[in-house]
């Protein structure tokens, strides 16, 4: 095909129109103006193409070239991509700064993966092994926490011919397979459009709980490995802080943090953060699992809505491995409004609220590609992706667009409410509002795993919650007074697992993670506490004796005990016991 | 390569169209020359073909269809940078308007800046200390921290952002640091307590002012925090300095904003304003920040005002979404004469975790304001409850409470406005408040620093004693 090159008729923003591009295809990249800006083609009318650029445009005009790749949107994937910070369209922020300096520049082009780095190739297949697409060859350890694997690429399948131990850059030959018509040969790295789902076997269902190291989600509103859970909330009530706990402390094998359109400093706290803290199965640097994506809000906005594909691309060729992968978009608003601001700019149709009516299409064809996969390749290997997407909608109101797109397709609603966030309950996660569609999926998990009454325990716990909440309306109205004792000792008890229990300090050293035992460990010290102080009362004690004791501050500090000296726990029911009882020996006395 | 046009084709609102160009770049800068001799200056929003639309900073009023002529300059909109803007007092879009010499430039900058490298950043975590206790001691303030403060029309926010001109300072460092300060459509008395209140303390010589009054063009206004940031830019990145930006009254701003959105017949977000407004604020309150290696930093103050005191109106809501917290600003601590009337509440500072603490502030910090937190809310939650059912249905506990959340507004938040509390002070002044208490109730500090810090202020004084003064709004009126 000849050098062809389009001419720019319109600049508008992040819009650019051009003509003379018969040829492109719907989401091919090209290369805008003098300076090569990298854009997609997301219109075709004619021989006119609507291009979003995802860099800035300023000094950009009618008459400047475009010029075709005639390839789509796409990343690389393989060694390399492990503690990796990119951009929205897989450039390296790490490097962009290298060669470029503290800001963004524009027509920078830097590959995804490093071309020099030399990666140890070990194989797990031989010549002549029949293997197809997503065939694992062989094994490249990339950090002490994960090994990737390495497979065959999309469009071949045959016979090795070839294959070598040894170590090799990303883009030398590994091996040579040999297909019905020719020898091809197989490199560390593939490339895959971003906006197709990569190919698995079979969709399973999930089975497996994702613990998270949280209290109110792993014992309220559990999520499952493969699952999709939002997070929507006002400006401060939370979504960033719970994003990072669940990229930190969930049960995941790989995280995918994507900063999407938010600030800049939140991805700098992510970079110092993750290499000091420690995972707690491994002891290793828990960067050594992740890979970050940040388009900043003052990024160019295409690209924030190119960052969310990028991320769960990369999470899918993970999953394709086999490994347990959790990806956070933080946050899915700003990606909408990424997707109406350039729809706004190409004179679409407005849907509701100005987003364009494909929105919750796309918002559910994103959530879809989670899921918990039975693998391509000769062997069956499982893996899963689980989705979090943090909502931040006007003003927190939850009639909002993106939100009700999204509770349509999601298994998990963490409802963030700011009164909670006032009063610095965190995580601001409402009790009552919030759901979990996974509760009974990973019930026997935790009765097998966990305690074989974790799943009672944590009824028994919501149903005090949701007394307490009618208490407090009846409260509102004619005062406290009027409640009965054991009304009241309802009130003592739901507050303690409101404030001792579901109140967690992100930013504690021992509090910022709760292993599940510990979690059963402080429910069931609370529950105890409820039934012996019941019966004492029952015997006759006064509530408001009981609300006095000197266990209960005990019993508030228990989340500060180390999770290696847990039988502290248990051992203050002795107290409760000495304390309730004494409050009965005083009353027979009298 | 200058082009000249006389090819005006319509005007609409503070936007112009300009046909048969060629050549023409977006985001151009345009000068627009009237017959009457006077010259505007106008940028280009979008080229289409031949076509190329035109904002004009000074508005279109008065500009003549076939007579003015319109030149296309080939670049952006830069402002001219050296040391010598220190002390100097400059127009929205950049321009000496007191009088002085024009700038002999280091360097010429455009005001849209570019990007920060997320990479490039180096996190805040240094102290500023305010003086302001319900700042320091609750929503500390930290170096190359983006934290506004929603106002109302009538509240002395403009007094709150001087006193933290006037105090802020980094402990136990000797350093240059200056103000930059950009106005938009603040009324000439604002303005000139501001220039009188920097001039007092001395501030004024280390101070660059850009300057947008009321009754000047409302267009102009959109370059006016560009250019204020691209002055903190320089200051701060190639001087080294530690620059405090205090842009005011971003409500103004988002107005301008709405206006040229309006006449672009875009489709409308909430309340008129433009759908990419997040966006556009975003890309200027990230231009502040540290970067590493570097020695200076930009802290960010955006002062805004919320209408109807709504503070999910678009503009504090989207603010609220890109900033690092914010201080909030309420009409009934006001009536009740607290000042500052800082509303700790829905306050908030999301970088005090950093930038408190052990070797910071004191290692108790932490713990001492969720618990003074903890408290403030449960009694306002009484006070709540006692307007609607009376006092008599508030339990003991409650009453305790509501006295604790009286004391705390009227001495921990409440100071003069001269007053400058150390960090010390106003941790101490916090314990001394929780002595009101039973130990029971303190559960959101560790037991080692009770002992240490709440123990040695001689507990004990947890009586519950019956509330004489009850401070309902009505009372103190
Ligand atoms: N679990 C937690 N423990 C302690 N503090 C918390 C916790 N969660 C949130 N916070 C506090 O709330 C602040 C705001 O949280 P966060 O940044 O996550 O809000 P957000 O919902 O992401 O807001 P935005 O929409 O503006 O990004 C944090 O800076 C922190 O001070
Ligand atoms: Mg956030």
């Amino acid at each position: 095909m000849k050098e062809t090159k389009g001419t720019i008729v319109k600049v508008s923003g992040p819009l650019v129109v051009a003509n003379g591009m018969a040829g492109s295809k719907m989401y091919d990249v090209v290369r805008v103006g003098d300076q090569k800006l990298i854009g997609e083609v997301i219109r075709l009318e004619g021989d006119l193409a609507s291009i979003q650029v995802y860099e800035e445009t300023g000094g950009i005009g009618p008459g400047d070239p475009v010029y075709p790749t005639f390839e789509p949107l796409s990343v690389e994937l393989g060694p390399g991509l492990i503690q990796a910070i990119y951009d929205g369209i897989q450039r390296p922020l790490n490097i962009i700064r290298e060669q470029v300096g503290d800001y963004i520049t524009r027509g920078i082009d830097i590959p995804g993966l490093d071309r020099k780095k030399r990666w140890h190739f070990k194989p797990e297949k031989k010549a002549g092994d029949k293997v197809k697409l997503g065939s694992v060859i062989g094994s490249v350890p990339e950090t002490e926490l994960v090994t990737q694997k390495i497979m065959v690429p999309p469009g071949i399948s045959g016979e090795i011919v070839e294959i070598k131990e040894g170590d090799f850059t990303v883009t030398e030959p590994i091996a040579r397979i040999k297909t019905d018509d020719e020898e091809k040969e197989i490199y560390m790295m593939q490339r895959w459009p971003v906006r197709r789902a990569r190919p698995y076997q079979a969709k399973l269902p999930v089975s497996q709980p994702l613990p998270t190291g949280q209290r109110v989600i792993d014992t309220f509103f559990p999520i499952a490995k493969g699952g999709t859970a939002c997070v929507p909330g006002p400006f401060g009530s939370g979504k960033t802080v719970i994003q990072h706990q669940f990229a930190k402390w969930s049960d995941a094998d790989i995280i995918i943090f994507i900063g999407c359109g938010e600030r800049g400093n939140e991805m700098t706290d992510v970079l110092l953060e993750f290499p000091k803290l420690t995972d707690p199965k491994s002891g290793q640097p828990l960067m050594k699992r992740t890979v970050l994506i940040a388009n900043t809000s003052n990024m160019p906005v295409a690209a924030r809505e190119a960052s969310v594909y990028t991320g769960i691309t990369i999470a899918e060729y993970f999953r394709d491995m086999g490994f347990s992968v959790a990806l956070q978009a933080d946050s899915t608003s700003r990606w909408a409004e990424a997707m109406r601001e350039i729809s706004g700019r190409l004179e679409e149709m407005p849907g509701e609220e100005g987003y364009p009516a494909y929105l919750s299409a796309r918002i559910a064809e994103f959530y879809e590609r989670a899921g918990s996969v039975r693998t391509l390749g000769d062997s069956d290997k499982t893996g899963s992706l689980s989705v979090i997407g943090s909502i931040s909608p006007p003003g927190g109101d939850l009639s909002d667009a993106v939100v009700q797109a999204t509770l349509r397709v999601v298994k998990v609603f963490w409802s963030l409410e700011d009164k909670l966030a006032f009063a610095r309950h965190f995580p601001a996660i409402s009790w009552l509002n919030s759901y979990s569609l996974y509760t009974d999926t990973v019930k026997d998990f935790f009765a097998e795993k966990v305690a074989k009454d974790f799943f009672d325990q944590a009824k028994a716990a919501m149903l005090l919650l949701e007394k307490e909440a009618e208490l407090e309306e009846i409260i509102r109205l004619v005062g406290k007074d009027s409640l009965s004792p054991s009304d009241r000792l309802i009130l003592e008890v739901a507050r303690s697992i409101r404030e001792d229990f579901l109140h967690q300090n992100a930013f504690h050293e021992i509090d910022t993670y709760t292993s599940l035992s510990k979690q059963s460990a402080m429910l069931d010290l609370i529950l105890y506490f409820y039934e012996k102080a019941k019966d004492t009362m029952e015997k006759g004690a006064d509530i408001t004796d009981i609300e006095k004791l000197a266990v209960l501050e005990r019993i508030a500090r228990m989340k500060y005990i180390p999770e290696n000296e847990l039988e502290k726990i248990k051992k203050i029911k002795g107290e409760i016991d000495s304390e309730l009882s004494k409050l009965t020996q005083t009353e027979e006395v009298k | 390569m200058i082009k000249d046009y006389q090819t005006v084709t319509e005007i609409a609102g503070p936007l112009m169209l300009v046909s048969g160009v060629s050549g023409v770049k977006y985001q151009e800068l345009v000068e627009i020359y009237l017959p009457s001799g006077e010259i505007r200056q106008g940028q280009v929003l979008e080229v289409d073909e031949d076509r190329a639309l035109v904002q004009v900073f000074q508005g279109t009023a008065g500009i003549d269809i076939p007579q003015s002529k319109i030149r296309f300059l080939s670049k952006g909109i830069t402002i001219p940078l050296s040391k010598e803007i220190l002390g100097r007092v400059f127009d929205g879009l950049g321009r000496p308007r007191d009088g002085g010499p024009a700038i002999i430039p280091d360097l010429w900058q455009d005001i849209n800046g570019a990007p920060i490298n997320p990479y490039a950043r180096e996190y805040p975590d240094e102290f500023i200390q305010t003086g302001i206790s319900a700042i320091d001691g609750l929503n500390t303030l930290v170096r190359g921290q983006k934290l506004p403060i929603f106002s109302g029309s009538g509240l002395p926010h403009n007094r709150v952002a001087a006193q933290v001109v006037r105090q802020a300072k980094v402990l136990g460092k000797e350093e240059t640091f200056a103000v930059v300060f950009g106005a938009m459509g603040i009324t000439f008395e604002e303005a000139e307590f501001f220039q009188k209140d920097f001039s007092t303390s001395g501030a004024l010589a280390r101070t660059v002012l850009f300057l947008n009054l009321a009754d000047e063009p409302a267009i102009e206004r959109i370059a006016t925090p560009r250019a204020a940031l691209t002055a903190a830019e320089y200051l701060a990145y190639e001087c080294g300095m530690h620059v405090l930006v205090v842009l005011t009254d971003m409500t103004n701003y988002c107005e301008a904003l709405r206006e040229i959105s309006a006449a672009r017949k875009e489709i409308p977000g909430r309340r008129g304003y433009p759908g990419y407004l997040y966006t556009d604020l975003a890309s200027n309150y990230e231009r502040c920040g540290r970067i590493k290696d570097k020695n200076g930093s930009i802290t960010l103050m955006p002062i805004l005002t919320m209408p109807e005191d709504d503070k999910t109106h678009p503009i504090p809501d989207l603010t609220g979404y890109i900033t690092e917290g914010q201080i909030i600003l309420s009409r009934s601590l006001q009536r009740k004469k607290v000042s500052p009337p800082i509303d700790v509440l829905p306050s908030l500072s999301r970088l005090k975790d950093k930038g408190i603490g052990k070797g910071k502030t004191r290692e108790d910090h932490s713990d001492l304001f969720n618990q003074l937190f903890a408290g403030y809310a449960r009694g306002k939650e009484a006070e709540e409850l006692q307007v609607i059912l009376g006092e008599a249905a508030l339990s003991e506990m409650d009453r305790l409470y509501l006295k604790f959340a009286n004391e705390f507004e009227q001495k921990y938040v409440s100071q003069g406005e001269y007053e400058d509390r150390s960090i010390q002070q106003t941790l101490d002044l916090g314990w001394e408040l929780l002595q009101l208490f039973p130990r029971v109730e303190l559960k959101r500090v560790r037991d080692e620093y009770l002992e240490k810090y709440w123990t040695k202020q001689g507990q004990g004084k947890s009586k519950i004693e019956p509330i004489e003064n009850k401070t309902t709004e009505e009372k103190t009126e």
